[in-house]
């Protein structure tokens, strides 16, 4: 759906002030939750707005990014793909945009999903609770809340559906190690909106001692705000990183969406500065059938799920679609609220991907940059790539590398065929 | 007036004898079949209820426990749209006397359109919503249409919801004050909590609405006790576990367990033990 010219405010419109204090990111966001929730998710709000006005919060928040976690995570000139977009056939003279990486892949556990699972976890024994449940698909941020957990004294519950967990064994293990219960979800698609279900579940019936860790910028207000909040530092060091490396800022932000977490991260520094275009893109699957994809802003529309009103893919009556992606992490019929208001207001533009373009440029990274992508990842590396060819080489585009491909070896190997 | 509204106000009458009390059972629209469904409300009526809370099947029912949630899920694995439901509701509505409430998650009702969803629902003969998903603070749009349409609009209060807040959404709701037993997901449990009685007196302080108690009533017994404090008793974990067990030898089976099932817990209506309330 492209927002109506004539009514939509122009990009300058865009914000980096929302939500106030209700929630709404423009028309989207807001709470749809079941009654015995909302004492749950009030008490985080509050809870919230204490630890942000808390200097000590941000001030121990900011030590374990930098000792634990490993940030700042660089900046990265990448030389060679750059040279490779440029000598393509399809490239004209004087196009190729010089692409740089932020390399999110270098962070402990692999992906940026551990800033929002460190924050968060924090966050819980803030509140005084001792138990953190959250959901996963791929397996990456329910790693990351097993680690914070271990590193924290947590107790730990994770869902995962069964078709996950048989897809993703090694961080099904690796949970497990750091002393995790894995809950298999048996529900529904047997995948990650059951996994978010059945995570919700039990936090209605917990919320006393129990924190649920949303793994994206998803979920009723004040998740996405907060998520959006704690993956925010990766757009901050990206900003002062490209003033102090390139000496300006970037032309071009590239990130994949799934439920938007990484993406926003990167982006909502750079919201109010007009220069920088952003593009999100979303799982193109293997077509733009219905069910064969997991695009919600490149083919859905407004709707309700998880608790707050965003892009969504669901037939007529409103139940949600069956998705599809190569990359478990992008399977996910939603997406944040944040993402819908940006998207019609036109602030950040959102395309998509295939898995056949996403495993090419899985390829490619590993062979021009010695950095072998999450799958997720792959797409913003594919679409740059795309797009790098019909921009000049002065400008100057940064790819988020959500995540390392350590997890995904197995399948790209099978779908490569080596 | 409203449906809803008579029934419980006819209940309420003095010279009523059955107890004034209601029973209310839950059914998934569609499970086993949608036509299934039109018998079952003829005879949950025939056996003593006075209102049935009919749930239409969603994909991710957040709300519900695992008997409900793959109750929803028979149905949409069987094809059942929301389109059905209201037909089928349309075609029974006539030969019917009890209120027929629609527990619906606001995704569907979203996706539907609020305006077109209520005024389909009215012309196929529901008197009221549930939306179990839609909290006070988002539900301003949602009252007004069931208002100017004639239905009532009930909200869920939990055992979580502070004092202060319970009061308000027991004046924001129409037709009954649907208060919500224990904390957590529909399902059955072997006991009721201790509090209830209380949390129920501080609600009639501040509403004339009758008040009725859901999640996790399984028995006569559980109903006896719910309403010797309320008004009336929801059951639906209970009634659709039996559902899922009978469908596999019959339909027919089915709807005559939900039947008997409806007998044996309005039995729990009255305070002597064996008579049948009237609906
Ligand atoms: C490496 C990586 N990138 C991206 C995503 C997608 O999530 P989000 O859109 O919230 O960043 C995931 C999710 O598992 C991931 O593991």
């Amino acid at each position: 759906m492209t927002p109506d010219p004539t009514t939509t405010p122009p990009a300058e419109a865009a914000s980096a002030a929302v939500p106030d204090p209700t929630g709404p990111f423009g028309d989207f966001g807001g709470v749809y939750t079941p009654e015995t929730l909302q004492h749950a998710i009030d008490q985080l709000a509050k809870a919230y707005q204490q630890a942000r006005s808390d200097p000590a919060f941000d001030k121990q928040f900011t030590q374990l990014l930098r000792d634990y976690v490993g940030r700042a995570t660089p900046l990265q000139s990448a030389q060679r793909l750059t040279e490779h977009i440029r000598a393509a056939d399809d490239c004209p003279a004087g196009k190729g945009a010089q692409i740089w990486l932020k390399r999110e892949d270098l962070a402990h556990t692999g992906a940026h999903k551990i800033n929002n699972s460190l924050g968060q976890a924090l966050l819980t024994v803030r509140m005084g609770k001792t138990r953190i449940i959250a959901e996963t698909g791929a397996g990456q941020h329910g790693v990351a809340c097993a680690t914070a957990a271990a590193f924290l004294g947590l107790k730990c519950d994770v869902f995962m559906g069964t078709e996950d967990i048989r897809r993703q064994q090694p961080n099904v293990k690796r949970m497990e190690l750091l002393g995790t219960r894995v809950v298999p979800v048996e529900s529904g698609s047997k995948t990650l909106k059951d996994a978010t279900n059945a995570a919700m579940r039990d936090w209605m019936a917990t919320s006393e001692d129990t924190h649920y860790i949303i793994g994206s910028v998803v979920g009723p207000h004040p998740f996405p705000m907060i998520v959006r909040d704690f993956q925010a530092v990766i757009g901050r060091e990206c900003r002062a990183q490209c003033l102090d490396q390139i000496g300006k800022l970037p032309d071009h932000l590239v990130a994949c969406v799934g439920g938007g977490s990484n993406a926003a991260g990167l982006f909502y520094p750079f919201i109010d500065d007009a220069s920088v275009k952003m593009v999100g893109v979303e799982a193109g699957g293997r077509s733009n059938q219905f069910g064969d994809h997991a695009a919600p802003l490149t083919y859905g529309s407004p709707g309700v799920l998880h608790g707050s009103l965003s892009y969504v893919l669901q037939n007529n009556d409103g139940q949600t679609a069956p998705v599809h992606s190569i990359s478990a992490g992008l399977d996910y019929p939603g997406v944040g609220p944040e993402h819908a208001y940006w998207h019609d207001i036109g602030r950040v533009t959102y395309t998509d991907c295939t898995d056949h373009d996403a495993l090419e440029a899985f390829l490619l990274l590993t062979r021009t940059e010695g950095i072998i992508p999450a799958l997720e990842s792959a797409h913003a590396v594919a679409h740059a790539v795309k797009m790098a060819k019909d921009l000049p080489t002065d400008q100057t585009l940064v790819i988020n590398l959500s995540g390392r491909g350590d997890k995904d070896l197995d399948e790209a190997i099978r779908l490569l065929g080596m | 007036m409203n449906r809803i509204d008579r029934i419980f106000q006819d209940l309420r009458a003095p010279a009523n004898e059955g107890g004034g009390k209601a029973l209310m059972p839950y059914l998934t629209a569609g499970d086993p079949s949608v036509e299934a469904t039109g018998r079952m409300l003829t005879a949950i009526q025939d056996a003593g209820a006075s209102v049935c809370e009919l749930g239409i099947p969603f994909s991710d029912p957040v709300a519900d426990g695992p008997v409900i949630q793959a109750s929803m899920t028979y149905a949409l694995d069987h094809q059942v749209t929301v389109g059905q439901v209201f037909e089928m509701v349309s075609r029974v509505r006539p030969s019917l006397s009890i209120g027929l409430v629609a527990m619906v998650s606001f995704s569907i009702v979203h996706r539907i359109g609020l305006t077109k969803f209520v005024d389909d629902a009215k012309s196929a003969g529901f008197d009221g919503f549930i939306f179990p998903d839609l909290p006070l603070e988002a539900s301003g749009p949602a009252r007004e249409a069931s208002a100017k349409a004639g239905l009532i609009l009930s909200m869920l209060i939990a055992p979580t919801t502070p004092d202060d807040r319970a009061e308000q959404i027991a004046r924001a709701s129409t037709g009954f004050v649907y208060v919500v037993s224990t904390s957590g997901i529909t399902g059955e449990r072997a006991e009721l909590p201790p509090e209830l009685p209380k949390r129920i007196q501080r609600l009639r302080g501040v509403t004339d609405l009758p008040i009725t108690v859901g999640f996790g009533i399984s028995s006569a017994q559980h109903v006896r006790e719910v309403v010797s404090v309320a008004d009336a008793a929801i059951v639906g974990s209970g009634m659709m576990r039996r559902v899922a067990q009978a469908r596999a030898k019959s339909e027919d089976q089915a709807v005559k367990i939900v039947g008997e099932f409806t007998r044996e817990l309005a039995s729990g209506l009255s305070p002597t033990a064996g008579a049948s309330a009237g609906g």
